[in-house]
């Protein structure tokens, strides 16, 4: 039973959202679509400046078994991406919601936020996805 | 005699499982009106002995005649052995490796292909190869658009000079036609044969994605490769570079191109190396990139790795990008190579070794301008372009190319290929080759009976 952080926001396709307090949001995948995936070996996160639509594929994360797209949970600019991934995509193995972020975009509109799951209802989706 | 290992019971056993009587059962569900009934037109089968009389007459219409042709398939000396170890029954019917502890021979000799093939071009990786060199041309403007990753909605074009193979230009037009790529074709020069990088600056402000540089192009001729690549380096146009294998042992490979840095993408044909003509095909397509374009590159990728023992050992690599884990999203819907041709060419370059290659692309170079020499020699025959070339050039003739052609055949000789279908400007000239096996006596014998012919 993996504890899924009360403070964040979750999309139907595994990715997880953290506000942080300069306007920016965070994006990582969560726990369960790590462990679905095994262990990642590659990550392309995309580069900074880069426009983002909400619902739209933005990055790939790789393991030995799968190619997985990871999709946008809002519409704006990169600001960062987790370099750090690239010399150890393990990170997101082990630490899914801490080190293993992905990336950070300044969104469009912050209130979108509001649409997307929280906790409980991730919780829900990803018991019943299996 | 059906070389099907089921005998009668095995089969009565297997309905019996699957719950039917009869095997046309299971197919049942399949709508009558997309059955395709009877085959009318495929005739009665032949019996073995039938088959090779057939066999051998139709080969007898190849004739032994004296060929001077090139354009895209080379005629070269492949020693004895090649055959003689590439037909063994471990390489001959061996399959795509997909299980490593089954097939570390196949997996081995392909890596040591693919390192090969780095070697040869200057780059850093290559793959197992691809069909042709056609199709690799087409993989490789696919892989461009996916590596210079423009933002939505920005046109895909690319940079196709004509002096590229008309076969590989029209290959790469089938495939890329309703993927949104434009082709934008570049003008050859007339006089040198060669596409000009100045012309280049017209396109500039079209932010193309990619340019195509052959090296020799369809004509033979050497195009200025440094000038060109570093065009589009200086405007962020990626280079596809489509190259000949055995021209790579004189000429600078592409991954030393443009100042140093080196193009993009390589592709060319690897039949020059180890495979016969056969009338056309099978040939086999040969990619290399960049280290950091790797996870873009279609086909399949042999690796080196260690089990889990510590022992070295082989592996398909970089699997996520194919079909059968990315489907729709995957580099390409290829999941194969062309494994037999590979083990020839592999055997092929070991034999040769890299001073062999460097000998046969010598005397190619030579045995080339020696036939160009003798033949503008004939009263009324011309080189068309003042370019320098590699085993092939374009003669003009004082008449229309393919009766001349026809004349010669009737004396035996190939003469060359008739270039007025593909480049209507150009019908009264012909691309002529001579590579590392004709003789002295082979273009005099070419040159005495072109005079009579044109008499």
């Amino acid at each position: 039973m993996s504890t899924l952080p009360a403070d964040l926001k979750y999309t139907p396709s595994h990715e997880w959202v953290r506000l942080n307090e300069d306007g920016t949001v965070t994006v990582g995948i969560t726990d369960h679509a790590q462990k679905q995936l095994g262990d990642l070996v590659f990550v392309e996160a995309p580069p900074p400046e880069t426009q983002v639509t909400a619902g739209e594929a933005c990055a790939v994360v790789e393991s030995v078994k799968a190619a997985s797209d990871i999709y946008a949970p809002l519409s704006g600019k990169i600001v960062e991406s987790n370099l750090a991934l690239v010399e150890t995509p393990e990170a997101i193995n082990k630490d899914a919601f801490g080190e293993g972020w992905l990336f950070r975009l300044a969104p469009v509109d912050a209130t979108a936020l509001e649409t997307l799951m929280d906790a409980d209802a991730y919780q829900t989706h990803a018991h019943d996805d299996g | 005699m059906p070389f099907i290992p089921h005998t009668e019971d095995d089969i009565r056993e297997m309905l019996a499982a699957a719950s039917v009587e009869r095997i046309e059962q299971l197919f049942d569900e399949i709508p009558n009106e997309l059955r395709c009934g009877p085959l009318g037109e495929v005739p009665e089968g032949l019996t073995e002995m039938e088959v090779a009389r057939l066999m051998n007459e139709v080969a007898a219409r190849d004739g032994a005649p004296l060929n001077f042709i090139g354009a895209g398939a080379y005629e070269h000396h492949i020693p004895a052995a090649v055959w003689q170890l590439a037909t063994r029954g471990e390489f001959y019917t061996s399959y795509t490796p997909y299980q490593a502890e089954a097939s570390q021979g196949t997996l081995q000799l392909t890596y040591e292909y693919q390192s090969m093939m780095t070697a040869l071009t200057g780059m850093d990786v290559a793959n197992a190869s691809l069909y042709d060199g056609a199709s690799a041309l087409a993989e490789a403007v696919l892989m461009a658009m996916r590596v210079s990753r423009k933002p939505k909605g920005l046109p895909k074009r690319v940079l196709m000079p004509a002096s590229v193979h008309p076969a590989y230009r029209a290959t790469v037009r089938s495939i890329v036609r309703h993927q949104g790529v434009e082709l934008l074709e570049l003008p050859y020069d007339k006089t040198s044969g060669r596409t000009e990088p100045a012309v280049l600056e017209t396109y500039a402000h079209l932010q193309a994605n990619a340019l195509v540089i052959p090296q020799p192009n369809f004509f033979g001729v050497l195009e200025e490769m440094d000038e060109l690549t570093a065009w589009a380096q200086a405007h962020g146009v990626l280079t596809i570079a489509v190259v000949n294998p055995v021209s790579l042992a004189l000429i600078k490979p592409p991954g030393a191109w443009g100042g140093g840095q080196g193009a993009d993408i390589v592709v060319g044909e690897g039949q020059p190396l180890g495979a016969p003509l056969s009338s056309g095909g099978p040939y086999c397509g040969f990619m290399c990139t960049r280290r950091a374009h790797v996870r873009h590159m279609p086909g399949r990728i042999v690796g080196r790795t260690v089990d889990a023992d510590g022992n070295p050992g082989f592996v398909l690599t970089l699997q996520a990008r194919e079909q059968h884990i990315r489907r729709a999203k995957a580099t390409s819907n290829i999941c194969t190579n062309q494994g037999l041709l590979v083990t020839a060419a592999t055997i092929h370059l070991a034999l040769l070794g890299g001073q062999g290659l460097e000998r046969v692309a010598a005397s190619c170079y030579a045995n080339a301008h020696a036939l160009a020499d003798a033949l503008s020699q004939v009263e009324g025959v011309a080189c068309a372009f003042d370019g320098d070339y590699f085993h092939e050039s374009v003669l003009r003739l004082p008449r229309p190319a393919q009766p001349v052609l026809d004349a010669l055949a009737e004396q035996n000789i190939l003469g060359g290929y008739a270039l007025g279908a593909d480049y209507p400007e150009l019908k009264d000239c012909v691309l002529v080759c001579a590579t590392e096996t004709k003789t002295t006596r082979d273009i005099e014998h070419y040159a005495q009976t072109l005079a009579r012919v044109l008499q």
